[in-house]
């Protein structure tokens, strides 16, 4: 297990350290029309063909990956924080406040998040540009997927505020603030960066879902969601393969990071 | 005494859900790109006094109490306005695709609790880390397909949604399940009572379940609003007519005053399903020793 772990360390720090190179990799712009060769086969121009318009598929997938992995770690790290901020907090003053933070986790738990998703997404004016529309539905991602880490992080807060060593340091006269930063939150880091790692392919998976519905990243940028709704034609080239990469590589990418999750689940 | 307290607690979250999604529902419209434009302003048959009771109707609209009045009075008659886009009441296009929705949900949801209780079951009764590996890796794998490419593979291999419904569910029952079996079977009284000699069937039936009910019965409300979701990607891909294939192209059409609606109606179901899960927990002679 440590050595598929360590290979799935290696795969993606392969795939993102490739992606993030994207602008050398690439042999031309995501948006970049090669318009006498549509849905070309893969050739030595093309190593992966062209899609409908004749833009260069490699050089998609690469900048897709870009859009993807950077920005599924930045909603989960916002969805995190607002978890450890919402939970964490409630779960260390106790009383009211944790009864009213679970209440609303609950509520919020309790509502159908890809409606909700949909909902908020559908919201978007029609001319947004495809660079907001990127960003806005991962910070819609991390705003509306916090509920279930901050439970948890609510739970483990209040465990470790009626610990022994937290009982002791009241005792010793520290309050507030410094308790919170110097025993609490110590405490709850490995818990926090096992919710940040199970976020990061739930959003990743989220984006593929939107995007396959069409209501994911706006064209021409590129991210899985937005590549993985060539699939729809598959039934029509169910010879040409190639176009399975983006699918490949998202299914390489998530059991990577499932893969990484259970060595921060076991440290939490 | 303690049910009729916990249905209470239940039937308050459902309305403070209905009460929070309607003023959510008033922040929406009112905010959504276009609120202020009518098309009806600019047809030249209408009078300028039609144009002023058209212009009037939406400011009160544009007053989020107001309108969160008026929609909950008419909601509490049946009446959840206009479909923008499908241009027909949203209350009669529920009726229609509601049940669809139920069947196909319904049935894949049976199929995903099937096959999570099969591997998870027999994992715990064989007990032997080959299977564990293979049922978990299955499991891992199906985790990582997008419900939506999922939904697509069934159009390609012409199979019935509700199975593509219960692959998606399948996955996130099984690793639940398992980790729940697995943690009773560390369980102090079920250690002795193998040790005892006890068969693996009777130690299962008589020890295992029991301990494991409560978990996999709050599981059981949860997995309702999986399938639901789950229910959008694969009605709108397999081209199913229920509420998930509306709230899509309700999605695609800006039918805000729809989605709103199908929102709070997923989100009842879905309390409704804890409410009822929740009951059966308080019920049983495990949790109420």
């Amino acid at each position: 297990m440590r050595y598929l772990r360590i290979f799935a360390i290696a795969l993606l720090a392969m795939i993102t350290i490739t992606s993030l190179g994207a602008g050398f990799v690439a042999p031309a712009n995501y948006a970049t029309q090669f318009r006498e060769a549509p849905n070309a086969a893969p050739s030595s121009a093309h190593w992966l063909g062209t899609d409908q318009l004749g833009r260069d598929r490699f050089a998609r997938i690469l900048y897709g990956t870009r859009v993807s992995l950077l920005l599924a770690p930045a909603a989960a790290l916002l969805s995190t924080l607002l978890a450890a901020l919402i939970g964490g907090v409630a779960g260390f003053v106790g009383g009211a406040w944790q009864h009213m933070a679970t209440v609303l986790i609950d509520l919020v738990l309790s509502l159908p998040w890809l409606f909700l998703l949909i909902t908020v997404r559908a919201l978007l004016p029609l001319n947004v540009s495809p660079l907001t529309s990127v960003i806005v539905t991962f910070l819609l991602l991390g705003m509306l997927g916090w509920a279930a880490s901050a439970r948890v992080m609510c739970a483990s807060a209040a465990v470790v505020r009626n610990s022994d060593f937290v009982l002791q340091a009241r005792a010793t006269g520290i309050r507030g603030c410094r308790l919170a930063i110097v025993h609490v939150l110590p405490n709850l880091k490995p818990l926090l960066f096992a919710q940040f790692w199970i976020s990061v392919p739930i959003f990743i998976l989220a984006e593929a879902n939107l995007g396959i519905l069409g209501l994911g990243v706006a064209e021409p940028l590129p991210s899985w969601g937005s590549l993985l709704r060539e699939l729809e034609d598959l039934a029509i080239y169910s010879g040409a393969l190639w176009k399975v990469v983006p699918l490949v590589l998202l299914i390489v990418v998530v059991s990577s990071f499932e893969l990484l999750l259970s060595r921060n689940e076991v440290g939490a | 005494m303690a049910i009729f307290l916990r249905i209470t607690r239940h039937l308050l979250t459902m309305i403070a859900t209905v009460l929070i999604g309607t003023l959510v529902t008033g922040m929406l419209v009112r905010l959504a790109p276009g609120f202020d434009a009518d098309a009806q302003q600019l047809d030249s048959r209408l009078g300028h006094e039609s144009k002023q009771a058209i212009r009037e109707q939406r400011m009160r609209n544009a007053n989020i109490g107001h309108f969160c009045i008026a929609y909950l009075g008419a909601a509490a008659h049946g009446d959840f306005g206009e479909s923008l886009t499908l241009n027909r009441p949203v209350r009669e296009l529920i009726v229609e695709r509601f049940p669809t929705t139920l069947r196909v949900a319904g049935l894949g949801l049976l199929g995903g609790w099937l096959l999570a209780a099969i591997f998870a079951f027999s994992a715990a009764l064989l007990r032997r880390a080959a299977y564990d590996a293979v049922t978990v890796a299955l499991s891992g794998a199906l985790l990582c397909v997008p419900s939506a490419v999922m939904a697509l593979l069934f159009v390609l291999f012409r199979a019935p949604a509700q199975f593509a419904i219960a692959l998606i569910v399948f996955p996130r029952l099984f690793r639940y399940a398992r980790n729940v079996l697995e943690r009773s079977y560390a369980m102090p009284h079920i250690i002795t009572a193998r040790a005892k000699g006890l068969g693996p069937v009777r130690v299962l039936c008589r020890h295992v379940v029991p301990v494991s009910a409560a978990p996999l019965l709050a599981l059981a409300g949860v997995s309702v609003s999986v399938a639901l979701g789950a229910a959008v990607p694969v009605e709108a891909l397999c081209s199913v007519p229920g509420i998930g294939q509306l709230a899509w192209q309700a999605a695609l059409g800006r039918d805000l005053p729809l989605l709103v609606t199908l929102t709070i109606l997923v989100t009842l179901v879905t309390l409704t399903a804890n409410t009822i899960s929740d009951l059966v927990i308080g019920s049983l002679p495990s949790s109420r020793a």
